[in-house]
């Protein structure tokens, strides 16, 4: 529908245009400035010399003074150990919730909905003791166990899962399916843009998980990016900005790149999220 | 027969969540709070019951009352501004603008990055004299400020930072529920002849308004979640200026190796989580609708 704008409506929107411009600058300033002290010397930096000379002197030295290659490895690990099993705890749980009548089920359903409250880092003290009992201090995988129940992936999939009509599964049903495969063939196909969803909301909470890993790790074999980058950033590591910023890039880097590829599907996965 | 196999089958499939979640959320939860009415046991001393020792000290330890302010400040400076914010992008991206992509983009890629590179970043902002708004700031003739060194001025700085972390994210939100407004409800407006300052608060903003309420609810409780960036800016100083009960929780517990007390304290935040649960509970449970 294209009509033509009343002469005030226009300089309305033109100055909402610079506006709008206005704050993306500077919301993305602080990252572009970032990106650029990261290539250049540290003095430069400082003084905001634009077209100082580019250099990667600052990841070489980055690079010599701390493991971040293996901080990646382990945060890769941490993730991609975290969330299939994510999926599929929660699965089994949100099909229970979606298709069974219970003993207790309507009960069971709130105290798993307490859980989005009361995140796992909130329980720091209690958890980390629990962590020590099962010997399972600085490993990946107690990184990752207080986590693989997610309460708010039980609820995403049950949502899911109710939506899916009743005709499907008599379908499959008289097509000979058990329980177990019902779930496989009919639900889980049916719920993959809700699997995206949580997957990619999954992944990047937990790349950029900090206090609970903090706690957990003590070692350069298990400490993820994050928490890498938090000693390597610390002030009393003597502060060189550049460097920092070199570090900072590299940690947040496999992250961002994702998402500036996948940009569409990130947004809509944490709007499908919300929505729900 | 049939009903007690669904009970069985049931249960067996929610058994790995329930043990996961037992163990990690609701045994902790009961286990502090335990905790808190016992003394720390050490080799020569065992724990021993001392009832609400630990809650009278928590009374009169003047530091606990000062995060628990913190706290108060820091979500009254970002909620009402990340929220406004976000409902501005919101409306921003949601209109066929030039270059919309780009500034989806730039709003929602702090989202994206963990609290502790945004802290590092951050950290650079504000610190005197060569930091950049030491720069910007003195181009306008005003004088270095240690930012994160003042006790006045170190929380607003976190605000302003936390603010630019949330308010992208919240706006997805707002994007989520814009786009289920009719856009019949638009053009009814236009031919009306109403304004657009008219039609978003007569028709947009009470829309949203269960979006609001749902993000408003996250950002309370993402505002005692957040502690990150206190290990990278502050440490909670000066003075424990900046210093929020969460990571006052960690300190107690890691660092003083305190359990008894900081289970105390855990307690108190669990109370502060069930206040914003009570309150989406009576707020929302008309809108939200769990089938």
């Amino acid at each position: 529908m294209s009509f033509k704008l009343p002469q005030k409506l226009r300089m309305g929107s033109s100055l909402e245009l610079v506006g709008a411009y206005l704050l993306a600058v500077f919301w993305i300033f602080p990252l572009l400035y970032a990106f650029w002290a990261a290539f250049h010397d540290t003095q430069y930096a400082i003084r905001f010399e634009l077209f100082a000379p580019l250099t990667l002197d600052n990841f070489r030295e980055v690079m010599s003074q701390a493991p971040f290659f293996r901080y990646g490895l382990n945060t890769f690990m941490v993730v991609s150990f975290l969330l299939p099993l994510q999926l599929v705890v929660s699965t089994l749980a949100a099909y229970a919730f979606a298709k069974y009548k219970f003993f207790g089920s309507n009960i069971a359903f709130v105290l798993v909905l307490v859980q989005l409250m009361i995140t796992p880092e909130i329980l720091i003290v209690q958890n980390y003791g629990t962590l020590a009992n099962l010997g399972m201090v600085d490993t990946i995988a107690g990184i990752g166990l207080p986590y693989i129940a997610s309460a708010f992936c039980i609820f995403l999939l049950r949502q899911t899962f109710k939506s899916i009509p009743k005709e499907l599964e008599d379908a499959a049903q008289l097509e000979g399916c058990g329980t177990l495969g019902l779930l496989w063939r009919v639900y889980v196909p049916l719920a993959m843009p809700t699997y995206l969803a949580f997957s990619l909301v999954s992944l990047s909470h937990h790349w950029n998980n900090f206090l609970w890993p903090l706690i957990v790790t003590n070692s350069v074999e298990t400490r993820p990016l994050t928490v890498g980058l938090g000693i390597f950033g610390a002030p009393e590591s003597g502060v060189d900005w550049s460097i920092i910023s070199a570090a900072t890039l590299l940690s947040v880097a496999p992250l961002l790149i994702a998402f500036l590829l996948f940009q569409k599907q990130f947004v809509q996965s944490f709007m499908q999220a919300g929505i729900k | 027969m049939k009903l007690r196999s669904q009970h069985i089958q049931g249960w067996l499939l929610f058994a790995p969540a329930a043990i996961l979640l037992v163990a990690f959320t609701h045994y902790p939860t009961v286990a502090t709070f335990i905790k808190s009415l016992f003394t720390n046991s050490s080799i020569i001393r065992p724990s021993r019951f001392s009832g609400f020792e630990s809650y009278q000290n928590l009374a009169s330890d003047p530091v606990f009352w000062k995060v628990l302010v913190n706290n108060m400040w820091l979500a009254l400076g970002t909620i009402p501004t990340s929220i406004a914010l976000a409902i501005i992008m919101a409306l921003i991206v949601n209109k066929a603008i030039v270059g919309r992509g780009f500034l989806r983009m730039a709003y929602f890629t702090p989202t994206m990055l963990p609290m502790i590179a945004v802290a590092n970043i951050w950290l650079f902002f504000y610190a005197p004299e060569i930091g950049l708004l030491d720069k910007a700031l003195a181009i306008f003739g005003v004088e270095s400020h240690n930012w994160l060194g003042d006790t006045t001025t170190v929380l607003p700085a976190i605000i302003v930072m936390t603010i630019w972390k949330e308010a992208g994210f919240f706006m997805i939100f707002y994007l989520a529920g814009l786009q289920t407004i009719s856009p019949e409800l638009e053009e009814a407006a236009k031919l009306e002849g109403s304004s657009r300052w008219n039609y978003f608060w007569r028709i947009q903003f009470p829309l949203l308004l269960p979006t609001t309420l749902f993000v408003f609810i996250n950002a309370f409780l993402n505002s005692f979640k957040l502690v990150d960036h206190l290990f990278v800016l502050t440490k909670g100083g000066p003075d424990n200026a900046s210093n929020l009960i969460l990571y006052y929780i960690y300190e107690t517990a890691f660092s003083f190796l305190d359990v008894s007390y900081a289970s105390a304290l855990t307690v108190v935040l669990l109370i502060a989580l069930a206040i914003a649960a009570l309150g989406q509970f009576f707020f929302m449970d008309k809108r939200v609708h769990y089938r």
